[in-house]
């Protein structure tokens, strides 16, 4: 038997825990390397000045102080689905439907308004608008919630096919509310009474958002790290057995934690039709309800990081869109660069965990 | 013997992982026509060292050589082709297929499962192995399981065997059947390694052994030089006593009672069929049985986890109040006012959660304490630091996930725990296994000083050496039946291994 085999080069073992700023070093780097490979794809692909690129990226986000509000905005927008999933994703439950129960939301509340309008005084209005959307996103979540507390249902599929009847519903009743007649769309609503419409604080339109949202971060990471309900996710999610062990209702956190889940998703809906948008289309949330998802991972379920996922992701898909006009590219470009600096920042996450080592005195002989 | 040429020799073998020095430069000789006892606490480096001869781990450092030739071992495959073969703790069959089948299963070439089913009669036959070719993997006992698994190691022509604690899941009468096979093995010449826990199991079967400390080699003998406390003492590294102490129980009062218990599992199959029995205040009441007995479903009725179809377990409390705790989750019954502790058999997968921390563990009892809505977290650290100090538990801190814990401060974490609400009645499942002997000594210890605070204890063992050292009275299960209780000073071995395969043992032929 010949056995004039190699030693490996090279093996991949497991880190000891890295002291945080060895950690920040190494996500730092691959923001960098990132950044150098995208310019080299540019210049090669595209001809451009990379620099140039970049510097439009930047102006898409930070360029006049309208696009900042709007960066801040769409990160508002963002967290508040973000933090919504979270509670649930820290369950082990993968709320796949924060899209639906947020367009659900929006459809309460503009329905609140197109309904009510003439027929309440504004402030009641308003109330009924939070009452409905908060509601409409929890029963939205609650029904997929039950169904797996009692029948162990899959719910990442039973969200996310909610989705799909909370978009056709929207469709529907766009057409029942059209307006004007015949454009089979809903159009501003009451654009000349503003019921409805959510006060603007500060005389900055999308400073409301930004606040509630601020708030709703900061109770959500109380919540869950500090209260017991907070607790009783944790342990459900790592262990449904050790939860039932120590006297845990798992069925009943599973029903609550959608619940949260869903209404944080209904008062994303709120914000988008009572404050920003003040209309209801099928595609109001934007697919946020999907990039919560990564936002949420990428933060590991920390709602405070949160904040800088949802800031990445924004300021990547705000200065994607501006490449592709500043420079005649279609949108696809600025979508690969977007793909290729997360891949930079998720693969960075394989070497904080563990390092490649180089086999050492491998294959002597005597 | 020191003029034979070692099967296997492994020099200066070093393994890390992470910041943790699993192997430290390692010598080791294993010769053939001799068995060789690997003797070492948990996390001392035994199974990390056998599964780098097994091609599961690389090392680090360090040569291999078979007979004499350097060799490297990269995947189980080229172990396999050097003709070593490991028996692990937890069996690799697949349930639908016959022994046969999975035998085979993974060979190149033809299947030809006539030919395979003749060549296993001919192993079975050379070495004394009892294994029906086409028996079903789900119709065999845990010890069948063990035998396909040698056989299988044999069929694809190993003559350098590891075993990893192959008797922790047998009774007695299993136990010799399996040390007389592996001598038969030996005397074919074949190189023997068996990794254990157990003394007496070494004295009795090996003929060398080598003994490893914190990963590092700390010397090899014959085993007839030497004797258990000179072996415990190598491997703890100071002297240490071997004797279980059985104090006299403390004004023993009935406290947990049991009557005509009937469960069923989800499939309908009878898991307790009419257990009765007492379990008293100051007394260990000693569980024995092969594995699957019931004795799990026995400790979650009692604890309030496990549907139970008819009879019924009564608390009786000092006072002489009597609660039924059937249909009580644990929280009903702790609401009840009644103590009771639990440490289950999955320590990971129900008394603890692994990627929490020590003091987010201790919390899993007392954190609806808290005030209002929110967590009380000063205290569990609190417990978890004296626990750490009071139980030696070693850990980085106590901010430790405690998955990376070793097995042995994994159970001392959960039993510290469980004894720290100052329990009346304590449920343990298999305290020790997998525990070294310091380890296992101080849960002893512990598990005896709750007997003395006045504790009832039941203790579901599988070491049937130690049931009877620590019980007061054993129970002994014998598919899902009480098949005897009997006192636990003065009880035979051989017949309470009788009680587990039969029921009632041998007293009626008697």
């Amino acid at each position: 038997m010949n056995n004039k085999k190699r030693s490996p080069l090279f093996h991949v073992a497991k880190r000891a825990a890295l002291p945080w700023y060895k950690s920040w070093a190494i996500r730092g780097g691959a923001v960098l390397l990132a950044l150098l490979a995208c310019g080299l794809i540019t210049t090669l692909v595209t001809g451009e000045d990379p620099i140039a690129v970049y510097v439009s990226m930047w102006e898409g986000s930070f360029g006049t102080s309208r696009r900042f509000w709007v960066l801040l905005q769409n990160i508002a927008m963002l967290l508040c689905v973000s933090l919504a999933v979270t509670p649930a994703f820290r369950m082990r439950c993968w709320n796949l439907g924060g899209e639906g129960q947020a367009l659900i939301g929006c459809l309460a509340a503009a329905a609140c308004m197109i309904r009510l309008s003439g027929k309440l005084p504004n402030a009641l209005v308003i109330a009924c608008m939070c009452v409905a959307s908060i509601l409409a996103g929890a029963v939205w979540a609650g029904i997929p919630a039950l169904f797996k507390a009692k029948y162990n249902t899959n719910e990442t599929l039973f969200t996310l096919m909610m989705n799909y009847v909370a978009t056709q519903l929207v469709a529907y009743y766009c057409v029942v509310w059209e307006n004007p007649k015949g454009s089979g769309q809903i159009g501003i609503i009451n654009p000349n009474s503003q019921i409805g419409w959510f006060p603007v604080v500060g005389g900055q339109k999308y400073l409301l958002n930004i606040l509630v949202v601020a708030v709703v971060c900061v109770l959500m990471h109380i919540y869950l790290n500090y209260s017991k309900h907070g607790y009783e996710i944790a342990v459900v999610g790592e262990s449904e057995r050790t939860a039932r062990y120590v006297g845990i209702k798992v069925e009943r956190v599973i029903v609550r934690t959608m619940l949260l889940s869903g209404a944080l998703c209904g008062l994303a809906g709120l914000l988008l039709v009572g404050s920003t948008n003040h209309t209801l289309t099928p595609t109001l949330v934007e697919g946020r309800g999907f990039t919560a998802v990564m936002v949420a991972w990428l933060a590991k379920f920390n709602p405070v990081w949160m904040i800088l996922t949802s800031l990445l992701l924004v300021f990547l898909s705000r200065g994607a869109g501006e490449i592709a006009t500043n420079f005649g590219l279609n949108q696809s470009f600025g979508d690969i660069l977007t793909g290729v600096i997360l891949f930079f920042i998720i693969g960075s996450e394989f070497f904080i965990n563990y390092q490649i080592k180089l086999t050492k005195g491998a294959g002597k002989e005597d | 013997m020191d003029n034979k040429i070692a099967a296997v020799t492994m020099r200066n073998i070093t393994k890390r992982f992470g910041p943790v020095l699993a192997n430290d430069r390692v010598w080791l000789n294993i010769y053939r026509g001799e068995i060789l006892a690997l003797l070492g606490e948990n996390g001392s480096g035994k199974t990390t060292l056998m599964n780098m001869l097994s091609g599961i781990y690389f090392p680090d450092e360090g040569e291999i050589a078979i007979d004499g030739r350097p060799v490297v071992i990269r995947s189980p495959k080229d172990a396999f082709d050097l003709g070593i073969g490991m028996i692990h703790q937890h069996f690799k069959l697949v349930d639908v297929l016959t022994a046969a089948e999975n035998i085979v299963l993974g060979l190149e070439g033809k299947l030809d499962l006539k030919a395979a089913s003749k060549r296993i009669r001919e192993i079975c036959g050379a070495y004394g192995f009892e294994v029906d070719p086409e028996q079903k993997i789900y119709d065999m006992s845990v010890s069948q399981k063990q035998t396909v698994e040698i056989v299988k190691v044999l069929y694809r022509g190993a003559d350098i065997l590891i075993l990893d604690e192959p008797t922790a899941v047998l009774t007695p009468q299993e136990t010799d059947k399996l040390f007389a096979v592996l001598r038969n093995m030996r005397d074919d010449g074949k190189a023997i390694v068996i990794i254990t826990h157990k003394m007496h199991e070494v004295e009795a079967l090996s003929d060398r052994v080598a003994i490893l400390r914190h990963g590092q080699f700390i010397g090899d003998m014959p085993t007839k030089m030497t004797n258990a406390q000179e072996m415990t003492n190598m491997m703890v590294g100071h002297a240490v006593t071997l004797n279980i102490k059985r104090p006299d129980p403390v004004d023993p009062k009935p406290r947990i009672e049991v009557k005509d218990l009937t469960v069923r599992d989800i499939e309908g199959t009878v898991k307790l069929d009419r257990v009765s029995f007492t379990a008293c205040s100051g007394e260990i009441l000693g569980i024995a049985g092969i594995s699957g007995s019931g004795q799990k479903e026995l400790l979650e009725s009692i604890a309030g986890l496990q549907p139970v179809e008819s009879g019924s377990i009564s608390y009786i409390g000092d006072d002489g109040r009597r609660e039924e705790l059937i249909g009580k989750d644990p929280l009903a019954i702790k609401e009840l006012g009644v103590a009771l502790s639990f440490v289950p058999e999955d320590r990971l997968g129900m008394g603890l959660v692994g990627n929490m921390d020590l003091g987010n563990n201790m919390m899993l009892r007392s954190y609806r304490s808290g005030r209002g809505l929110f967590t009380n977290r000063r205290d569990p650290y609190k417990l978890a630091h004296e626990m750490v100090d009071f139980l030696e538990i070693s850990t980085p801190s106590v901010e430790t996930p405690v998955r990376r814990l070793s097995g042995g401060n994994v159970q001392k974490v959960l039993v510290g725990r469980e004894i720290a609400n100052a329990p009346s009645v304590l449920l343990t499942a298999y305290a020790v296994r997998g525990l070294d002997i310091n380890s296992s000594y101080l849960i002893y210890d512990t598990i005896n000083a709750q007997k003395m605070r006045g504790v009832a204890v039941v203790y579901v063992g599988e070491d049937l050496d130690v049931l009877l050292e620590l019980s007061d009275r054993i129970l002994v299960l014998c598919g899902g039946r009480v098949s005897g209780i009997v006192p636990g000073r003065g009880a035979k071995k051989r017949d309470v291994g009788m009680m587990m395969t039969k029921l009632g043992g041998n007293a009626h032929e008697q």
